[in-house]
């Protein structure tokens, strides 16, 4: 079946096996594999995006049920050669080692300043709980939400990113 | 799009030319959605392989019939044994010399053991078409239970080898003096006894297990894509079985989405992707699911453990014992050192000065998957840590003593090193007591006993645990260590070029650890030229020197020592044109981090960067200099490494439901000379998270019939953010002596030193009620289970 979907504000059009998942749609795309998989059972969230800005496990959707819907992956945080302060705060912080788990952490972590500007250690542990990280121990993501929370905090304009 | 991260503030003294905090140059491509994992290849042309795997632990296969499977439009191939056989390709060695079925041929050994490949042009077909194979399958008994696989009447499960009676895996190995340890224990004041059961645990990378073969039939050239710890090592196998040249054999790991041991041995998989593209002229690409990783690869621990430690009533620990029981699974794939059955477990002696020690290891097949390579075990120092400190434990309770001071009065102490243990390891150096001393005063621990004191009244369950470890990393000197014939030494070459950029080409291969950011930093270091200007090359056999690669933390301790020995060696050879530039004796040039400088005379001076141009350019060079700047070693080195640390962990249990919560946890650590104290800080925090998740729920679990309780990460608990607490880390510096910039292993020391943390601390939680040992993972019906005077048996 012959599926549209908008990835990082372009329109993507194929045709898939109507049991296709977002995940595999998504990566099946030229330069999207950002966006990983690691467990099939929606417990790593290595997978997380962002659909109408909420952070949703790509492998728990079929890429039917996004038809028409707004999708942004990792690759959708950088803009015009900017990174989104998350991006920023994983590096300034060490807040990864192998990178794999990475991108669902932080399009986890984008949600959850969308939606909270200034969250305790604790709403930031509770909104990457949905993630497995094997290489952190987690300490590092909180900081670099942290850093990201602030420095988001101490710019003149918003920096987020209308997607 | 942009690959840099040129756009972050950064400030100066966070880019040191050599050791200290230094972001990482990897994250560029990371935090872009730009690495390079081994599902993101997609190659021209590529086939799917996907394997059927068996439901049986232990069964007859009577039959098998792929004509179904054939006749689906999109499969190429199926393979099973019969067509490995006519290869001479139906078992493969694994790293121990034992042997493995590649695809079970006479039977099925554990479930998930691999029964047929099918290739297909797409993954989705290739999976669909497994379900077109029939096998029909004469169930036996199985043997789930490393005991019930001694009894005399067990069936025997590797009856492939001729003339086996028995579930023996290896003979039996022992080490340290019998006779000493029982003279010891028979005049001991004290003597405490415990059963202790480290489980089958699983490494589980989010990044799963896979591989692309592509062979060119015009070239006889095989490309390899396959996210390993030993590329080196795994060319050489394959060179061996499939009767290549090792030049005709490219292994490419490119990013690797963790390994914690995972990633070192070969599997089947990989051997039937490799098979079918040299048949099929074709690329074929295997990757294995969340499930197949969970029940078929390289697993951790399972050994059982009788301890036993002997004191005298004020408190002098004289000596510990201990008998094992392990279980190897259906096939022996422990990878250690080949002299070494038993890895490293004869470092069970701990951190402390005793007068004997003796180690018995059996070591059994069952009918569960095989392995016991893996899980950031530093070659079973896991497993010999966890029993000593909680045996350390045990005799504290017994003597009624604080464990802190129990251990204060027993470890070795500074003067007595190099340490000789009473089984043979030489401990290079170590400040035992200010590193348990440093833990106490991180922690508060007097203040915590109080506040633990005053919650007991109450009724509350706080509990204080600590752990205290040395580690023995950097496999190792040739004379004694090899895997597979290969002796564990690492190569390295470093190529500085005529503007003073340099390249460092590692034998070693990152999963995580931050090797293009360290290695950078050690040639830094030596050489003066900044990390930015030096790129580090790894992971292609192509493009690198041959050495053993990444596990048993031994990156830094081996190809870290290689890389700051090649660095020497290019300086070596810089300060001697620096001489003919400066036209003065080498004796007279003074080496300043990056410059050569005249005596006396700093205004006389040449940097690296101008020896470099000189190296390369039309002056003349001194007498017998050649031109370039470039140098190579292969580094054996002399010891392993020993580092060490001491842990506190602080648990509240609920008295209602058995829950545990570890609050706090501080992690004292020393390995040595370090380089970049932020990624050493990250290894630290990875290995505490691994250490709580084992302690409290991690466990591969198995029913009387051999099936796997745990093949998804629905059963296999792995800890989130609200599982950990906030780490609080910190550290001493004990250099190594022999290593050449002081540098020890650090990998996994946390991994190593956290269990037994945890678990004493819940034990010590659970003391109101006489528990004086509870096996992990301490799920809240186990706790629970002991809080009611019925704590589960080892299984």
């Amino acid at each position: 079946m012959e599926i549209s979907i908008r990835i990082n504000g372009e329109t993507v059009t194929r045709d898939v096996p109507p049991q296709t998942l977002l995940v595999h749609f998504i990566r099946d795309t030229p330069g999207l594999t950002g966006t990983h998989w690691g467990c099939d059972t929606s417990n790593c969230g290595a997978c997380i995006v962002q659909i109408d800005g909420r952070a949703v496990k790509s492998c728990t959707q079929l890429a039917a049920m996004v038809e028409g819907h707004e999708v942004r992956t990792v690759e959708g945080l950088e803009v015009n050669g900017v990174l989104d302060p998350i991006q920023q705060g994983f590096h300034e912080q060490h807040a990864l080692h192998c990178g794999f788990c990475t991108p669902g952490m932080m399009m986890a972590s984008r949600s959850l300043l969308d939606e909270n500007a200034n969250p305790t250690d604790q709403e930031i542990r509770v909104a990457i709980s949905g993630g497995i990280c094997r290489c952190t121990g987690y300490k590092n993501i909180v900081a670099a939400v942290r850093w990201a929370a602030e420095y988001e905090a101490a710019q003149p304009s918003p920096t987020k990113q209308e997607v | 799009m942009a690959t840099t991260v040129e756009n972050l503030p950064s400030a100066e003294h966070e880019r040191p030319i050599g050791f200290g905090r230094l972001k990482r140059k990897e994250d560029a491509r990371f935090i872009r959605g730009q690495g390079r994992y081994l599902d993101d290849i997609r190659l021209p042309g590529m086939l799917h392989g996907a394997i059927l795997r068996s439901p049986f632990a232990h069964a007859r296969i009577v039959s098998i019939d792929t004509s179904r499977a054939l006749a689906h439009p999109d499969v190429a191939a199926v393979m099973t044994a019969k067509d490995l056989e006519t290869l001479g390709l139906a078992w493969m060695p694994t790293i121990s010399y034992d042997t493995q079925a590649v695809l079970a041929g006479d039977k099925v050994r554990f479930q998930g053991q691999e029964v047929a490949f099918v290739i297909a042009t797409n993954e989705y077909s290739a999976r669909d078409a497994l379900a077109l194979i029939e096998v029909e399958y004469d169930p036996l008994p199985p043997v789930v239970n490393a005991r019930r696989a001694l009894d005399p009447d067990a069936p025997i499960i590797r009856d492939d080898k001729p003339g086996k009676t028995d579930n023996l895996a290896t003979p039996t190995w022992e080490a340290g003096d019998e006779d000493a340890t029982e003279r010891v224990f028979a005049d001991a004041d004290v003597v405490a006894t415990r059963d202790v059961m480290y489980q089958r645990v699983h490494p589980s990378p989010i990044e799963t297990c896979g591989i692309i073969a592509d062979f060119n039939p015009q070239t006889g050239q095989l490309d390899i894509y396959n996210g390993n710890q030993a590329p080196h090592v795994h060319r050489t196998a394959y060179a061996h079985v499939a009767g290549l040249a090792e030049h005709k054999i490219r292994i490419m790991c490119n990013d690797i989405g963790g390994g914690f041991g995972n990633k070192v041995p070969i599997y089947p998989g990989y051997v039937c992707a490799i098979v079918a593209s040299l048949v099929l002229h074709k690329p074929v690409k295997w990757m294995e699911d969340r499930s197949e990783n969970l029940i078929s690869t390289g697993f951790a621990r399972d050994y059982l453990m009788r301890g036993e430690i002997a004191a005298t009533r004020d408190g002098k620990i004289l000596a510990v014992r201990t008998n094992v029981l392990a279980d190897h699974g259906a096939f022996n794939g422990t990878a250690a050192p080949v002299k070494y059955p038993a890895g490293f477990f004869g470092v069970f002696t701990g951190s402390y000065d005793l007068e004997a020690a003796y180690c018995h290891m059996t070591a059994v097949y069952t009918n569960k998957a095989p392995g016991g390579v893996a899980y950031a075990c530093s070659f079973r120092i896991t497993e010999a840590v966890y029993l000593v400190e909680r045996m350390v434990d045990v005799l504290a309770r017994e003597l009624d003593m604080d464990p802190a001071e129990l251990r204060l009065r027993n470890l070795i102490r500074p003067e007595q090193f190099p340490y000789t243990t009473k089984t043979g390891w030489v401990y290079d150096s170590g400040e035992y007591e200010r590193a348990l001393r440093l833990s106490m005063e991180t922690a508060g621990y007097e203040d915590l006993r109080k506040e633990q004191a005053e919650r007991r009244a109450r009724g509350e369950l706080m509990g204080i645990g600590l752990s205290f470890f040395t580690e023995a990393v950097g496999a190792g000197p040739r004379k004694d260590m090899d895997i597979l014939g290969l002796g564990m030494a690492d190569g390295c070459e470093l190529t500085v070029h005529p503007t003073g950029k340099a390249v460092v080409r590692l034998s070693v291969q990152t999963q995580g650890q931050g090797h293009e950011t360290t290695f950078a930093q050690i040639v830094a270091e030596e050489l003066g030229i900044p990390p930015a200007d030096i790129e580090v090359v790894h992971g292609d056999t192509d493009q690198t020197p041959f050495g053993l690669g990444t596990y048993g933390s031994r990156s830094t301790p081996v190809s870290g020592a290689a890389a700051a020995m090649v660095a020497r060696k290019v300086r070596d050879k810089a300060r001697i044109i620096a001489s003919g530039m400066l036209e003065v004796s080498v004796a007279d040039l003074e080496w300043e981090k990056g410059a050569f400088q005249v005596k006396g005379d700093p205004t006389r001076s040449v940097t690296i960067q101008d020896v470099a141009m000189r190296a390369y350019g039309a002056g003349d060079l001194p007498e017998g200099v050649e031109g370039g700047l470039q140098a190579e070693v292969c580094y054996n080195p002399e010891n392993l490494t020993y580092p060490f640390g001491a842990y506190i962990c602080v648990v509240d249990v609920d008295p209602g439901t058995g829950a545990v919560k570890v609050r706090k946890f501080v992690a004292i650590d020393d390995c040595g000379t370090r380089i970049n104290e932020m990624i050493i800080e990250g290894q630290v925090h990875g290995g505490l998270t691994d250490g709580v998740g084992m302690a409290l729920m991690e466990m591969i679990a198995f029913d009387e019939d051999g099936n796997c309780l745990s093949a998804s990460l629905m059963d296999y608990l792995i800890p989130t953010a609200l599982e950990v607490p906030d780490w609080q880390t910190g550290h001493t510096v004990t250099p190594s002596p022999h290593h050449p910039i002081g540098a020890k292993g650090i990998g996994e020391s946390a991994t190593v030193g956290s269990p037994p943390a945890v678990v004493n601390a819940i034990v010590d939680a659970l003391a109101p009620f006489g528990i004086r040992h509870a096996d992990m993972p301490l799920t809240p019906s186990r706790v629970w289970d002991a809080m009611q005077g019925h704590p589960l048996p080892p299984v």
